[in-house]
């Protein structure tokens, strides 16, 4: 799968077709930003949002951010112009909107190659994810997060999900349990990265905390959100302990011990650290200097 | 190429630029608002003839009410403005983005 261990807490939805956010998104630390010319561009400013992003994808500078775009679906007749101008702007990820079937994004994929070699990028490097937003969609999440080795991670939008079966968004998110949990697992069997769904109630910044801690326990990679604001809380919730931080120190120490004595064996205090634990190790840490807890060196600052 | 109808892009909102587009009496006419026109209107200017030259359009007259629009922005309401005053908002000119 294309993913690697790129950390991906929080992506930071801004509407297509307005250039105050669109400059500004850069500046506030999300980990993927997504420029949206789906839902929240009106269909009189398809074409104005497709043009501005593709020139903000050109020419501002969002640093280290991973930059995706959400198109219009399959069943607009935006879709294909949509592909085409951001596959030629360079962009990271296509997201779908809507994702039904593992035919759906084999689909995309073709247009995505057909218009990588048009326009001269390296055939294969847009990645694609796909937003699950109906039962169908949660019913065939095995075979969408598969669908392509282009796949980056799979995402829960849970407004036309709910309406979809006929209920609504509860505060405790019991709603919501069960596809999350099948998105979590497609997502973890296929090797990509999993999205939890928006807060919108940007007044509730308690319930916002209660739902990221339950993704976060849950296992997602991170959530996605609507307001700079959310984004330090999202970072928050994912922050590592010290303890957290001081063990996998010990795990990393442990792994350079065994690199130097030629040994494959790790362990610490004569226990055998296996793989589980590095990787955990290894999560924690990119986490804490995410989070600017270690020093270059991985050493923990003390606060 | 010439232009089939009047068209509008942009908004009014700060950061963005309103750029109109209509048929012209022979030559680019440019009318321009900006509270920024004396340090970059020339800027401005040029960067949406630079636009109008890659569709060809050498005779229009161009509308601008900017609200301190960067140039990446400015450059992408005037392809959006370019595209609707050809009729070719399903098609998409590849070569001059």
């Amino acid at each position: 799968m294309a993913g690697t261990e790129l950390l991906r807490r929080t992506m930071m939805f801004v509407p297509g077709n307005n250039p105050g956010l669109i400059k500004d998104a850069g500046i506030f630390g999300a980990d993927s930003i997504m420029f949206d010319l789906e839902d929240a561009v009106s269909l009189a400013e398809k074409d104005a949002a497709r043009y501005l992003v593709y020139q903000a994808l050109q020419r501002f500078d969002y640093g280290e951010a991973e930059l995706v775009v959400r198109i219009n679906g399959l069943d607009t007749p935006f879709y294909q112009n949509d592909i085409k101008a951001m596959v030629k702007a360079g962009i990271d990820v296509i997201r779908l909107p809507k994702t039904e079937s593992a035919e759906m994004v084999a689909d995309l994929e073709k247009l995505v190659a057909a218009a990588e070699e048009e326009f001269g990028r390296p055939v294969g490097s847009t990645h694609l994810m796909a937003a699950i937003e109906s039962a169908k969609g949660v019913v065939n999440a095995n075979e969408i997060a598969a669908a392509s080795d282009r796949m980056i991670g799979i995402a829960l939008s849970a407004e036309d999900y709910t309406t979809d079966m006929k209920t609504h968004r509860y505060p405790d998110g019991q709603e919501l349990l069960y596809a999350r949990n099948v998105i979590l697992h497609a997502a973890r069997a296929a090797g990509v990265a999993a999205f939890d769904t928006v807060f919108t109630n940007l007044d509730d910044e308690e319930g916002f905390i209660r739902e990221t801690e339950l993704i976060h326990q849950l296992g997602f990679d991170g959530k996605s959100v609507i307001n700079p604001r959310q984004i330090p809380l999202v970072n928050q919730v994912y922050q590592p302990s010290k303890q957290e931080i001081l063990n996998a120190q010990n795990v990393m120490a442990a792994i350079e011990e065994a690199q130097r004595r030629g040994s494959g064996v790790i362990a610490i205090n004569g226990q055998m650290v296996d793989r589980p634990v590095v990787m955990r190790a290894e999560r924690v840490m990119n986490l804490a200097k995410a989070n600017h807890l270690v020093n270059q060196e991985g050493q923990y600052i003390e606060e | 190429m010439e232009i089939k109808k009047t068209a509008l892009a942009g908004t009014l909102e700060s950061s963005d630029i309103q750029i109109m587009l209509s048929q012209g009496q022979g030559k680019i006419e440019f009318s321009l608002v900006s509270d920024v026109a004396k340090q970059f209107g020339d800027q401005i200017k040029a960067t949406i003839e630079k636009v109008l030259a890659a569709y060809q359009i050498d005779d229009a007259l161009v509308k601008v009410v900017d609200q301190g629009a960067l140039d990446p922005v400015i450059e992408a309401r005037a392809i959006t403005v370019c595209q609707r005053a050809l009729d070719l908002v399903d098609q998409p000119q590849w070569e001059v983005l």
